[in-house]
C-alpha cells in the first residue's frame, strides 16, 4: 500500500525506530546536548564520552518521528570510535546528501546512513534526519545551549 | 437536510478533482484552511478583469466600482454574523491581527498593572502571545482558565478566575486542535454580569456554525477569510459601535484619517479609522463571494451534515486499536485529533500524504494544549462540508495499513 515510500522508510529505519541503540542515559558524560525541533517537537539529549578527540561512547534519550530516532540511533553507532574530525566530515556528507545538493554523492562513504538518503525527497522531513547531526556538531563544538533546528 | 447535496458540492470545488501521488485528492485539513468554490475563484478574476481601481478615492468609474463591490461584501459579513451595523465590520489581514488590534488599542487604552486577562487553556497562540504582550507591555496579568481531560472548558474555575481585577475575557469559540465548542453564551453573561468585555476567538467556528454576534452578545468576534472558504489574508474585527468608537486608532495612514496636517489628524469614522492603507480589495469582495455561497447552501444544513461526518469518523476510529482521540468533548465540531501508540504524528502525515490523505501533523499551534496532554503533537483530520464518509474510509483503511507496516 505505500509502495511510494520505500525509499524513504527503509527496513533498517522501521529497526531502529522499534529498538533504538545506545538509547541510554550516561553517567558522566564529557559532553550533553539538547536537539529541538519545534516545527514536530522531535526532542533528544545527546551523551558523548571523548577521550582527546575520539568519540569513545555515544548514546541519547528523547522522542521523535521514525526518521529522526533512526537517525539519532545509526548517528551514536557510526561515530564511536571516529576523531572528532572524522565525526564532522561525516555530518558534512550526511547534509550533502539528505539536502541533495551534490549530484553524486558516494553512498559508500556514509555506510548504512545511506537509507536515510531517500528524506532528500521529502522537504518537510529533511530537518527530521538532520537533528540528531546538529545536535552532535554542537557538542563536538562544545556548545552548551540546547541547539534548534529553527 | 433540506436539498444538502454533498456530491453538487464538490462539483464547486475544483481543487477536489486533483490527484496527488496518482491517488485521488482526500482533504482532510480544513481547520488549517479550507479549499475555495468556484464562485470565489470567479470572483478574484472578475474584479481583476472588468472592475478594479483603489476604492474610496477615485471619481473614475472603475474606482466607483471597487468600492461598492468592497462595501457590498461589508454588508455581506454585516448579515452574516448578525452585527448591528455595518460600521462594526472591520477589515483586516486574519483573526491574529484582529486580536493584536485590540490588544494593541482597547488594551492599552483600558488595561492597567495588575489588571487581569482571562483566557483558557485551549486557546491557539493566537489568542496568547498578544495577550503576553499586551501584560509585558502593561503590567498586567494573563490567567488561564482549565480545561479537563476530555478536553473541556472546567467552568466552575473559569468563573472564580473572573475577579475584580478581571478587564477582559478571550475565549476560543471552537478550539482547532480539539475540536471543543466552548459554551459561550453562559461564558458572556457571567462575564457581563461583573461587566466584562469578552472577545470571542472565531476562526474556528465560523465555517462551521450559525454565528449571531448580537444574540451571543459578544463585544468582540474575529475570524480568518481562509476558514471560511474565502482567500487568505483577510479577516474580520466585529466590535461593537460603542467599544470601537472610543478606541484609539491602530495604524496611521491612507484611509483612516479625515483630515490632516502636518499639526494634527483628524481620524475617520467607523469602519475606515481602523482600515490604514489600501486594502486587500479582491480578498474582501472574494469574502463577500465565499458568504453569498454559504448562505445559498445554509450553515445550519452545513452544520448538520459534519455532526454526520464528525459521528461516523469518531465511531469508526474507536474500531481501530491502539488509536487515541485528543478531545472528546460533549459539544465538539468537525475534528478529529489523535495519536498512534509509538507512531509519530509526522510518520503518520507523510504515509497518508502518499495516499493522497491530506491531514495535519504538529502542535496545531496550540503547544500549551500538547503539553496538558503529554504529548509533542497529534495527527488531525478536519472536516468541511465537502467531504463525504467514503473519504473518511479512506483515512481510516489508511490508518490500519500504516499500524500494520510499522509493526
Amino acid at each position: 500500500m505505500f509502495e511510494d515510500l520505500r525509499d524513504l522508510y527503509q527496513e533498517v529505519i522501521f529497526d531502529h525506530n522499534r529498538n533504538p541503540r545506545n538509547f541510554r542515559v550516561m553517567e558522566n558524560a564529557d559532553r550533553q546536548v539538547e536537539g529541538f525541533n519545534p516545527l514536530c517537537g522531535d526532542r533528544l539529549t545527546l551523551f558523548l564520552k571523548m577521550d582527546g578527540d575520539v568519540i569513545t561512547d555515544a548514546s541519547f534519550q528523547g522522542s521523535g518521528c521514525a526518521i529522526s530516532t533512526a537517525s539519532v540511533s545509526l548517528m551514536t553507532e557510526i561515530v564511536k570510535g571516529k576523531t572528532e574530525a572524522e565525526a564532522e566530515e561525516l555530518f558534512t556528507k550526511f547534509h550533502e546528501m539528505t539536502t541533495g545538493k551534490e549530484e553524486h554523492i558516494n553512498l559508500e562513504a556514509l555506510g548504512k546512513l545511506a537509507v536515510l538518503a531517500g528524506v532528500r525527497e521529502y522537504p518537510a522531513r529533511v530537518k527530521c534526519a538532520t537533528l540528531a547531526w546538529h545536535t552532535l556538531d554542537a557538542a563536538l563544538k562544545n556548545e552548551a545551549n540546547a541547539i534548534s533546528t529553527e | 437536510m433540506s436539498g444538502f447535496d454533498v456530491n453538487k458540492i464538490r462539483q464547486d470545488f475544483p481543487i477536489l478533482a486533483e490527484k496527488i501521488r496518482g491517488k485521488d485528492l482526500v482533504y482532510l485539513d480544513n481547520a488549517a484552511t479550507c479549499q475555495k468554490p468556484q464562485a470565489v475563484i470567479d470572483s478574484i478574476v472578475q474584479l481583476y478583469s472588468h472592475d478594479y481601481a483603489n476604492i474610496h478615492r477615485g471619481v473614475h468609474t472603475l474606482s466607483v466600482r471597487s468600492t461598492d463591490k468592497f462595501e457590498a461584501a461589508r454588508s455581506k459579513v454585516k448579515s452574516f454574523i448578525n452585527a448591528a451595523s455595518d460600521k462594526e465590520i472591520i477589515f483586516v489581514r486574519g483573526a491574529t491581527e484582529a486580536i493584536n488590534l485590540v490588544a494593541q488599542t482597547y488594551g492599552k487604552a483600558n488595561i492597567k498593572a495588575g489588571d487581569e486577562i482571562l483566557i483558557t487553556a485551549m486557546e491557539h497562540h493566537s489568542n496568547i502571545v498578544p495577550w503576553q504582550m499586551l501584560c509585558e507591555q502593561t503590567g498586567a496579568v494573563l490567567k488561564v482558565a482549565p480545561m479537563n481531560h476530555k478536553g473541556e472548558l472546567i467552568y466552575s474555575e473559569f468563573e472564580q478566575l473572573l475577579g475584580d481585577k478581571t478587564k477582559l475575557v478571550s475565549v476560543v469559540h471552537m478550539s482547532n486542535a480539539l475540536g471543543t465548542i466552548n459554551p459561550v453564551k453562559k461564558i458572556i453573561a457571567a462575564a457581563h454580569a461583573k461587566g466584562i468585555p469578552v472577545l470571542l476567538d472565531g476562526a474556528q467556528a465560523i465555517p462551521h456554525m450559525t454565528v449571531d454576534v448580537q444574540e451571543l452578545d459578544c463585544d468582540f468576534y474575529v475570524f480568518s477569510g481562509h476558514k471560511l472558504y474565502g482567500p487568505s489574508g483577510i479577516g474580520v474585527l466585529y466590535g461593537k459601535q460603542s467599544l470601537l468608537e472610543a478606541m484609539p486608532p491602530y495604524q496611521g495612514g491612507g484611509d483612516m484619517i479625515r483630515k490632516v496636517t502636518f499639526e494634527e489628524t483628524e481620524y475617520n469614522t467607523l469602519p475606515y479609522k481602523f482600515e490604514a492603507g489600501t486594502p486587500a480589495i479582491a480578498d474582501v469582495i472574494a469574502l463577500g463571494a465565499a458568504i453569498d455561497y454559504l448562505v445559498a447552501i445554509g450553515m445550519e444544513n452545513i452544520a448538520a451534515y459534519e455532526a454526520e461526518l464528525l459521528d461516523y469518523a469518531t465511531a469508526k476510529a474507536k474500531q481501530i486499536e491502539g488509536l487515541t482521540i485528543i478531545g472528546e468533548a460533549e459539544e465538539k465540531g468537525a475534528i478529529l485529533s489523535f495519536t498512534l501508540n509509538k507512531i509519530h504524528p509526522h510518520d503518520i502525515g507523510t504515509m497518508l500524504d502518499s495516499l493522497g490523505i491530506a491531514i495535519r501533523a504538529g502542535h496545531h499551534c496550540a503547544m500549551p494544549v500538547m503539553d496538558f496532554y503529554g504529548v509533542p503533537a497529534t495527527a488531525r483530520a478536519s472536516f468541511a462540508m465537502y467531504n463525504t464518509k467514503q473519504e473518511i474510509d479512506v483515512l481510516m483503511a489508511g490508518i490500519q495499513s500504516l499500524i500494520e507496516v510499522f509493526g
